[in-house]
């Protein structure tokens, strides 16, 4: 596998899509707004007021913000690299016309990751802010940190983990259908098992370690969620440091291999 | 010709797909600066994969392929630079409107936002589109279309401009709209090669063609010469009938009859007039004279029609 060579042209691509998302501005942030408000109500102050013991040393509303953010980001870099990327290569011959210009195929794909990693980080940070905006009103402390303000960088890297995935998938769909395949045995066990909702520490051994290890999305939750309360919780006998290191390492190693993998395979099935 | 710079070089150039496919077959070719050339076959005859190779979308499997000198496989940045592309398929930006597809295309090429611009609008007017500068994709006719496809194609103001099957699927008169217009920017001096599987088309633009099928280059000229070498003046075409055939097997034996299911056509080396006699003959079999074109030439090389 050739290291892709990539210029400042990937941003050209990069720029297309940021052009339709600033012309399709109203019909992005209105859903992107809607769903943490629908799910901070629903489990937040909803399931919460059911849950009277304290959560992590904390609330339940405490404990799922973080996570609303993470999953909104997942989202957001997954589905931008799968359905999205989809529809731009294969119905709307997107890539096609770019790849007879001077812009070379792996910079289209290495374009289409950054921004699927800057939509992901776009609609976390929507949600950080909605959530801050929340936390203003009803005082719930909700982030107790100032380090919550690098949240968005830390979504950007993450966002940019699961555009790669997508972009994976989309390599290796033959029609778009094919994307229920990992949505429903990748994307959401992950929105439910990596201590989004309830923390990690409930599940049995065996789980936890399955979270830890391949699920990507725990990873970004405890950084999120240690960014927010300025406190990081251990499990599986692991240092609260340990957690942070093993995620920040997993998350950089595990971006940069399916970023290349994402690139070659798209290589492969455009180029014939 | 001869005289001039050769543009686009080909030589040995080969096209295997999953190594076994054969889709282009060892071809040479020499494309002149200002030359407009046809590749002219059906739909399978290599034609869109030697235009693929040419602007580096397609990798060679084997053979040289130069492009103003540079090489396709280690120098496609600068050969992109220098190729505006009209793919077959419509791949306009759906997402943006006609006049800012042309700007962000511009993009592609690094090309300076207020020089696109000034670009875009004078290739809005070239095309007559300028009414449709602000309308959605989806909103023009299969005409505009192509013809926001070429203006997009000259944005980067190319040497060369490939033609993917130019007219495909047009109706009459929005494909003598992309005609002139293709004359028009042959007189300006772009080198063009365009692939079809009209004949008229070819015969109607090209200054040369290159007859493919299977792959190969089967033949090359000057489209009135290659008509004129290989089928003559005049084509007779009748409905499959065992006694003129016969007939005219005896009348006319230098003659060339080609059976296509129950068409007949007949091809002869001659001047007009030569056919009048078999006609005459059989008034009531509905035989037909005609000026000889392309696909005759087609037909008398392969043995078989062109669009099957």
């Amino acid at each position: 596998m050739k290291l892709p060579q990539l210029t400042y042209r990937v941003w050209m691509v990069w720029r297309r899509n940021f052009d339709v998302f600033l012309k399709t501005l109203h019909l992005n942030f209105l859903p992107t707004i809607m769903e943490p408000l629908l799910y901070l109500a629903a489990f937040g102050v909803g399931l919460g007021a059911l849950i009277t013991g304290a959560v992590q040393g904390g609330t339940y509303l405490q404990f799922i913000a973080p996570g609303l953010i993470s999953i909104t980001t997942m989202y957001g870099g997954f589905f931008e690299c799968t359905y999205a990327s989809f529809v731009r290569m294969y119905f709307q011959k997107t890539f096609d016309a770019i790849i007879a210009t001077p812009v070379s195929v792996e910079e289209v794909i290495a374009g289409e990751l950054l921004w699927g990693a800057t939509r992901g980080a776009i609609n976390g940070t929507i949600v950080l802010v909605v959530v801050a905006v929340y936390d203003a009103v009803f005082h719930t402390g909700l982030i107790a940190s100032p380090l919550a303000l690098i949240i968005p960088v830390v979504a950007f890297f993450g966002a940019l983990l699961f555009a790669s995935l997508g972009m994976c998938f989309t390599a290796w769909s033959r029609t778009i259908d094919y994307f229920n395949f990992p949505i429903f045995l990748f994307i959401t066990p992950m929105f439910l098992l990596s201590g989004t909702f309830f923390p990690l520490s409930i599940l049995p051994g065996p789980l936890q370690v399955t979270a830890l290890s391949v699920m990507p999305l725990t990873h970004l939750v405890n950084l999120i969620r240690s960014l927010m309360s300025g406190a990081v919780t251990s499990y599986l006998g692991l240092s609260p440091e340990l957690i942070w290191i093993l995620a920040l390492v997993w998350i950089a190693v595990v971006t940069v291999l399916f970023f290349l993998l994402a690139i070659h395979l798209m290589k492969r099935k455009l180029i014939k | 010709m001869t005289s001039a710079e050769v543009l686009i070089k080909a030589r040995g150039l080969t096209k295997k797909f999953n190594n076994s496919f054969v889709a282009v077959d060892h071809i040479d070719f020499d494309v002149y600066r200002g030359e407009c050339v046809g590749f002219l076959g059906p739909n399978g005859a290599g034609k869109t994969t030697t235009v693929r190779m040419i602007y580096c979308f397609t990798p060679v499997t084997e053979g040289e392929l130069t492009v103003a000198g540079l090489n396709v496989q280690t120098q496609a940045r600068e050969i992109k630079h220098n190729i505006g592309v009209c793919p077959q398929e419509d791949n306009l930006d759906p997402d943006f409107t006609v006049v800012k597809n042309l700007q962000v295309y511009a993009r592609y090429f690094s090309i300076p936002k207020a020089v696109a611009a000034k670009r875009a609008e004078y290739l809005l007017k070239f095309f007559q589109l300028e009414e449709k500068r602000n309308a959605a994709i989806d909103e023009l006719s299969g005409g505009m279309k192509r013809r926001l496809i070429m203006a997009r194609a000259l944005v980067s103001e190319p040497q060369i401009l490939l033609l993917d099957e130019p007219t495909t699927g047009l109706d009459p008169q929005a494909r003598h709209l992309v005609w002139d217009e293709i004359r028009n920017l042959r007189k300006q001096g772009v080198t063009i090669i365009l692939t079809t599987h009209y004949m008229d088309e070819a015969a109607a633009l090209c200054d040369r063609v290159l007859i493919v099928d299977n792959g190969k280059i089967i033949e090359t000229g000057v489209p009135r010469e290659l008509v004129a070498r290989f089928v003559g003046e005049d084509v007779l075409e009748l409905e499959f009938d065992e006694e003129v055939v016969r007939n005219l097997k005896q009348e006319l034996p230098d003659a060339q009859v080609e059976v296509f299911g129950d068409q007949v056509r007949v091809f002869i080396n001659q001047p007009h007039g030569i056919f009048e006699r078999v006609v005459k003959k059989f008034p009531d079999k509905n035989l037909t004279i005609r000026n000889a074109n392309l696909e005759d030439v087609f037909l008398k090389l392969t043995g078989r029609k062109l669009r099957e």
